[in-house]
């Protein structure tokens, strides 16, 4: 196994390490006692769905009426996972930021990590191609110069000596 | 031939990406079909006739083949528009020479939730059907895109004429006689 598969191998893994992480992180949280669920919060996972903007920066008449009946659902004392699911209820699952993963919406799971994967693969090939090509380079000798005749050689000793040289 | 390898990955990659980007936007924008069709006189069958949408503030549902033989304006409505508000006494007298005509008026809240769709519905004395489209996927057979939008379906389930904007006038009255007219 050459050096750079080696480095690809050990980069892939990370970032399969980093996913696995991410994909436990609610299961952990899940452990801990459910925080009260607060409207800045719930605001930026969620999207006011005629403007199709977050809810968090949207200023429309449904995003204020969407605001409203997040507060009514805080009062209640649901937490942020119920109220969540009583938005896609009753707004469907355009309402989330993220949205659910099936069908054509795994795209945005899978492109990023996908195409990171890929262009690291790239960089692992052509950037060692580069660099050898580069050394390969500088390691040719220096084509053979032919010496100056004497006219030449004086006119630049002249040149030189005029600016200064 | 190796040199080329890998251009030609990124180069279909990108291909992909675009694609994909061309079919996500493809899938996103609204469709034009159903006004020109109205426009040019070739009505279109209402589309998604046979879903069932629950109704709003009673248990059960309602498709618009249950209304099949009726003349039905649908109307796309949220409670917190304001050109709903202004248009919802316009639709409710309409509603009342409708009965009388073996022809409704359907309600359909969009983006809305149930509680204000149904203070909505008490504040305007609404008394025709309303059903709710959570997903929008009913709708946007319809090429809607925000409401109020009104389509007129005759007796046969095709779409004679719409709205996709505040009624005003007697737009709405003067369509309905000419539709009952035409189906007498």
């Amino acid at each position: 196994m050459t050096r750079a598969v080696r480095q690809f191998a050990a980069l892939v893994l990370l970032i399969a390490m980093t996913a696995g992480l991410e994909a436990l992180a609610p299961a952990t949280a899940s452990a801990a006692p459910t925080p009260r669920a607060s409207l800045t919060d719930i605001e930026s996972d969620v999207m006011c769905t005629s403007c199709r903007e977050p809810l968090e920066v949207a200023q429309s008449p449904q995003a204020d009426s969407e605001r409203a009946y997040i507060r009514g659902l805080i009062a209640q004392g649901e937490n942020k996972q119920q109220i969540l699911q009583n938005l896609v209820a009753q707004y469907g699952p355009s309402v989330l930021g993220k949205p659910p993963a099936h069908g054509f919406n795994l795209t945005v799971y899978i492109l990023p990590p996908a195409m990171l994967i890929v262009g690291a693969a790239i960089l692992f090939v052509t950037l060692p191609r580069w660099r050898r090509r580069t050394r390969a380079a500088a390691a040719q000798p220096a084509p053979d110069l032919k010496p100056l005749d004497p006219s030449e050689a004086r006119r630049l000793d002249e040149d030189l000596a005029r600016f200064g040289g | 031939m190796r040199r080329f390898a890998i251009p030609a990955v990124a180069l279909a990659v990108a291909v992909a990406l675009l694609a994909l980007l061309a079919f996500g936007v493809a899938h996103q924008g609204t469709s034009s079909s159903i006004d020109a069709s109205v426009a040019s006189g070739h009505f279109p069958m209402a589309p998604d006739a046979h879903t069932q949408l629950p109704l709003l503030g009673a248990s059960g549902t309602k498709s618009l083949a249950n209304l099949r033989g009726k003349i039905v304006v649908l109307n796309v409505f949220a409670s917190w528009c304001q050109p709903c508000v202004a248009e919802a006494p316009i639709l409710e007298q309409e509603q009342r020479q409708l009965v009388k005509n073996n022809a409704t008026v359907l309600g359909v809240t969009y983006l809305d939730n149930s509680g204000d769709s149904e203070q909505f519905v008490h504040q305007h004395g609404i008394t025709y059907p309303v059903i709710r489209d959570v997903s929008g996927n009913f709708v946007k057979s319809f090429g809607t895109d925000g409401v109020p939008e009104t389509f007129v379906i005759n007796r046969q389930g095709r779409i004679v004429a719409l709205r996709r904007y505040q009624l005003a006038g007697n737009w709405l009255q003067q369509t309905v006689s000419r539709v009952l007219a035409q189906s007498a």
